[in-house]
């Protein structure tokens, strides 16, 4: 969606999301994370004691689900808006000149031929997200990475614990590896291998 | 003229019965032929185009070319490069939105309105889609899907837009792919055939829509010089099928033997027009002088 509001005729949309990603893109995702839960909830505090609403406290999960969907939303939306420009114009007025209607020529012909160009690009990125789930743990979460310090200091044998977690995480990246491997065959029928 | 009005009846109420309404042309013309007074008007405009108009901006590319094409007719549009050429027939099927003029499909003049640009497009999107499934084209650059198999790339628009079952679908694709001589290419990819397979590929996803008129952009201009002859041999036993054509080409030969009528635009403007075997022998304008013998050199 970001990626349709970056390529739209409106400018102002076009405006918020080139702020959107710039902002996110720029900022390590730390700083995000601490900004967004206790950033959050000064603000949110204000909020309440304008309103004279109860009390509400920012659930740490929430905040870590929505900080990683928003800087993950800022890298898909880049990946994305490359994917689409690179399909090329004819393939789209091919639909268009045999009636396919605006819904059509986007699910028929964009999205399947745009995916071939944002796989590798998806891949990459949802490895770094996979394993940037780890920086929730900072926030109080408790996360494999959080859990196996805990269990690592009670039992004083960190190494094991921690290599249990990496290979965890290996054992996730490799599944997804797998599925995006899968899906780049699929997407990728039709391509003429580069002959050099 | 009663022939006349059935087959116009037959063929605009019932836009995807395009099938039906080709069948019934030809017992029209057959009877025409067949009448000695009919042979004059037994013959039904498919499309006209009238006094057509594009700005780029403050460049006027078109400005006011007209023209009409009855059934049966192969009409060649010539030209040097940037002369107005293919924006004409891309503005036919609304590729591109004319700033001004008239376009009447098949006996139906088509509602045009004025959008945010000043450019006309088609008030009725469902007009739109029905001048796209009575107009099929045939690219410079053959655009066919590439994420498709050649099977696939022919069935797609019957199936998804005029809406046929699958199977009469793909009886028709493998009849046309036969037609053209690329049956045996069926499960393979574009990106895998050459120049001058893909072409013929195109043409016969222009004919598995069964359109009453095909328009060709510059059908070989992207071909090796040894792939334009198959492409043309195809384009020529359309011609002689009785096909309506819209070839805007820079095949002299093509121009010459196959069209019944040629039409030389020049800065935006028909030069000249007329029968090829005259135009084109004994050429009145200097500009088309000038650009035959730059062709014939």
């Amino acid at each position: 969606m970001g990626a349709a509001f970056k390529l739209s005729d409106f400018l102002p949309l076009r405006l918020w999301t080139m702020l959107y990603t710039t902002l996110v893109r720029g900022v390590p995702d730390l700083v995000m994370m601490l900004l967004v839960f206790y950033g959050g909830q000064l603000l949110l505090n204000e909020v309440i004691d304008y309103f004279e609403w109860e009390f509400i406290e920012i659930n740490p999960f929430v905040a870590g689900v929505l900080t990683i969907g928003f800087i993950f939303g800022a890298y898909f939306t880049e990946t994305f808006r490359g994917a689409f420009l690179a399909v090329s114009a004819g393939q789209l007025e091919a639909g268009r000149a045999y009636g396919m209607s605006a819904w059509q020529v986007f699910w028929r012909i964009m999205f399947p031929q745009m995916l071939r160009y944002a796989l590798p690009g998806i891949g990459n990125n949802w490895l770094v997200l996979l394993k940037s789930t780890a920086i929730v743990s900072l926030i109080g979460l408790s996360d494999m990475t959080s859990l196996a310090d805990q269990a690592g200091r009670s039992t004083h044998q960190p190494f094991t614990f921690y290599l249990a977690v990496c290979a965890l995480y290996l054992a996730m990246t490799a599944v997804s590896g797998y599925v995006l491997n899968r899906l780049t065959a699929r997407y990728n029928v039709g391509v003429r291998e580069a002959n050099v | 003229m009663n022939n006349i009005a059935t087959f116009d009846r037959l063929c605009i109420d019932d836009p995807h019965n395009s099938r039906a309404g080709h069948e019934v042309l030809e017992d029209v013309l057959r009877a025409g032929k067949q009448g000695t007074a009919m042979n004059q008007t037994a013959t039904v405009e498919q499309v006209r185009v009238e006094d057509l108009h594009k700005s780029y901006g403050n460049n006027e590319v078109l400005k006011g070319v007209s023209l009409s094409a009855n059934s049966g007719d192969v009409i060649s549009i010539i030209g040097s490069s940037g002369s107005g050429k293919s924006t004409w027939l891309r503005c036919i099927n609304f590729l591109e939105n004319p700033t001004a003029g008239r376009i009447t499909v098949g006996g139906k003049e088509i509602g045009l309105k004025r959008n945010g640009k000043g450019e006309l497009v088609v008030a009725d999107p469902k007009q739109l889609q029905q001048i796209r499934t009575r107009l099929s084209m045939v690219f410079q650059h053959f655009n066919l899907w590439s994420h498709m198999t050649v099977l696939e790339n022919v069935i797609e628009a019957p199936i998804h837009v005029l809406g046929i079952p699958k199977a009469e679908a793909m009886e028709r694709a493998e009849r046309y792919l036969e037609r053209v001589g690329v049956w045996k290419f069926r499960d393979a990819y574009p990106a895998h055939m050459s120049g001058g397979q893909q072409q013929r590929v195109a043409i016969a996803r222009a004919l598995a829509m069964e359109p009453s008129v095909l328009l060709f952009d510059e059908p070989t201009s992207a071909l090796d010089p040894e792939l334009v002859g198959e492409v043309l041999k195809v384009m020529r036993s359309l011609a002689e099928e009785g096909r309506t054509m819209l070839v805007v080409t820079h095949e002299m030969g093509f121009a010459r033997e196959v069209s019944n009528h040629v039409i030389f635009v020049h800065q935006g403007r028909v030069e000249e027009e007329g029968n090829p075997r005259e135009v084109l022998v004994r050429p009145q304008s200097e500009r088309l002088q000038q650009f035959l013998s730059g062709n014939l050199k």
